[in-house]
């Protein structure tokens, strides 16, 4: 039998879950008022929330001062590089660690995990120098391998979660049928597994469009993606908020849309197996 | 041909032997059972013999050649699981088909034969559906369908009706014993229900902690029980034990009678009772007497045997059916 809920405490519920939502959502709407504000109404007080003069210049000068598509595309190319790196290193290791397991399978996942417990900042200096001495510093092949690895541990962990939904009755029947692992990987792991797989993809692009600590530190120009660029407007002359906010809204404006078409194989991802 | 021969095969994880010394002869076209309690190493023995799992000792021989190293899909067995193990995103074609492309065969050909398969089978018209919108029996039959299609030396049946209700896995019984008997093909079945055991088995063999309790066709465990373990697993109900005096009277250590040799009256007989419980079944009633100094007896009336708890009955066990056991629960030959 279905619980009887009350009409109150349908309306409470409502007005809270809409409460919540809206504080969350909040920054980034503000975000995005910022950047349609002339920098002096951006910082008045009290702030103003819709009635100010709106203007699109903080676009216009963002677009002036600085090279836009190239930050993003560097963006594309960290995200999706480091991503796919991560896929060739990770499935086969997420495949062996689900279906063949160890003593030590359980002690090498917590191990990954816990490097994530390191704060980067402690191995920032011996990573700069092997970047300076390897003339890795500012190019697409250093960044992608720092991202790819800093990852790593995370694409891994969630994979094996997958790998370890699929019964292995399905794989030891694929190897009664004559099966080899290859074909095994190809013709009935992985299309089973190709939900997990486009989640793990999807989050990992986000964490990797957004990283920051990594990319503000090793790239200057070549290689730098869109955190680079919104950093740059905090710059020693002065806090520019509305063009700060221009360059941020522009930044995570791709990454919203593709996680706006893409938030069903998300929450499916993130709740994976949390309900069978 | 599709003779299967186990030669002191062993199996251990770790420390743990789940599988000892056990030698077995399973002849081409046989249909043979293993049955035993659950831990008792009758799936292991299976993916032994399937290949999912290796061997720490023995041979295991198939048409006399051995197999103990050769991968699974080259030893020519084809097996069902309990779970059917269905690709969930393939159509029951391919599903049924997928060993056959795994070997390489022709798209044509290979279409065919699972046509046949799916004819035998009644399911050609799910052959374009995948797994997910079939019931529970039907999923079973396409599992059987991916056995049977790549005409196999032999089927290995891991527990294959445990998922389905009662009614249906009558029905499914019949179906696989028709399909094993019309086919020939030497099949192994591991289950835990003993009447499945009796009804489809030409020969069971009986496992318990690993080892082989006793092998021969459902009769000759019936009538002739090798030890107090196979005595107490085969039959349904349980076979009485009897231990002390009325056994030493018989000259051994336990004595063993099954309900339905046990003769009821309400005027005279060997044993003295008071019924606890009854059943009534209708075709049977199933008593259960606590008789002093013997012990709690059940027994088993054909048709309706009136009586209710609390009264008493005489019991009668028939002479000729008690199963008599020495000290260490072996099976005493002769009679008395």
């Amino acid at each position: 039998m279905a619980r009887r809920i009350s009409t109150t405490h349908r309306v409470t519920a409502t007005a809270a879950g809409w409460l919540v939502g809206f504080l969350i959502f909040f920054p980034i709407l503000w975000m995005v008022l910022t950047s349609f504000k002339t920098e002096l109404d951006a910082f008045s007080t009290p702030p103003q929330f819709l009635f100010f003069h709106w203007t699109t210049e903080n676009y216009a000068i963002v677009q002036e001062r600085s090279n836009y598509l190239h930050h993003a595309m560097n963006s594309i190319i960290l995200a999706f590089g480091s991503t796919a790196v991560a896929l060739v290193v990770a499935i086969p290791a997420a495949w062996s660690m689900a279906f063949a397991p160890t003593k030590r399978t359980r002690d090498t996942l917590l191990w990954m995990l816990s490097t994530k417990m390191m704060p980067p900042v402690g191995v920032l200096v011996p990573i700069y120098l092997l970047f300076r001495d390897g003339g890795l510093l500012d190019t697409h092949i250093g960044l992608i391998m720092v991202e790819f690895l800093a990852n790593l541990p995370i694409v891994v962990w969630m994979l094996y979660t997958y790998f370890k939904e699929i019964p292995k009755d399905i794989l030891e029947a694929a190897r009664m049928d004559g099966a080899t692992i290859g074909k095994e990987l190809i013709f009935v792991l992985a299309p089973m597994a190709v939900p997990g797989i486009a989640s793990t993809v999807l989050l990992n692009v986000i964490l990797a469009w957004n990283e920051a600590f990594w990319t503000l530190n090793l790239t200057t120009v070549d290689a730098a993606p869109l955190t680079t660029f919104i950093a740059s407007y905090s710059s020693p002359e002065g806090l520019f908020w509305a063009k700060l906010s221009a360059a941020s809204t522009l930044a995570i404006a791709p990454i919203l849309v593709l996680g706006w078409f893409s938030q069903k194989q998300l929450v499916r991802g993130l709740t994976f197996g949390a309900v069978k | 041909m599709g003779k299967i021969e186990l030669v002191g095969v062993e199996k251990a994880f770790g420390n743990v032997h789940v599988i000892r010394n056990v030698h077995l002869q399973v002849e081409d076209g046989e249909f043979v059972v293993f049955v035993g309690p659950s831990g008792c190493g009758k799936s292991t023995l299976l993916r032994l013999i399937a290949g999912l799992e290796d061997t720490t000792g023995g041979k295991i021989l198939i048409d006399g050649t051995d197999v103990s190293d050769t991968p699974p899909a080259k030893r020519g067995l084809s097996m069902v699981f309990q779970s059917y193990a269905l690709y969930p995103h393939m159509s029951v074609r391919s599903n049924i088909g997928f060993g056959l492309r795994m070997a390489g065969m022709p798209k044509e050909e290979r279409n065919r034969k699972v046509e046949a398969a799916a004819q035998v089978l009644n399911l050609t018209p799910y052959l374009d559906r995948r797994p997910g919108q079939l019931s529970g029996g039907q999923r079973q039959r396409v599992a059987i369908g991916r056995a049977i299609v790549r005409e196999p030396k032999a089927f290995l049946f891991d527990e294959p009706l445990s998922n389905l209700d009662a009614a249906l896995r009558v029905n499914m019984r019949l179906e696989i014993a028709r399909l094993q008997d019309t086919l020939g093909t030497t099949a192994i079945y591991v289950t835990h229900d003993q009447i499945e055991a009796m009804t489809l088995a030409d020969k069971i063999v009986v496992l318990s902690a690993g080892q082989i309790e006793q092998v021969g066709s459902p009769l000759e465990l019936y009538d002739h029980p090798a030890n107090l373990f196979v005595a107490g697993f085969i039959g349904s109900p349980k076979m009485n034990f009897v231990t002390g005096q009325a056994a030493a009277a018989r000259g051994a250590a336990t004595i063993g009678v099954r309900p339905e040799h046990i003769a009821g009256s309400r005027t005279d007989g060997e044993w003295a009772g008071t019924v606890t419980v009854a059943e009534h079944v209708g075709s049977d009633t199933f008593l259960y007497v606590a008789v002093p100094g013997i012990g709690d007896i059940t027994m088993r009336a054909v048709g309706e045997f009136a009586l209710k708890p609390g009264e008493s009955v005489y019991l009668t066990p028939d002479p000729d059916r008690i199963h008599r056991f020495d000290a260490e629960g072996q099976a005493m030959l002769a009679a008395r």
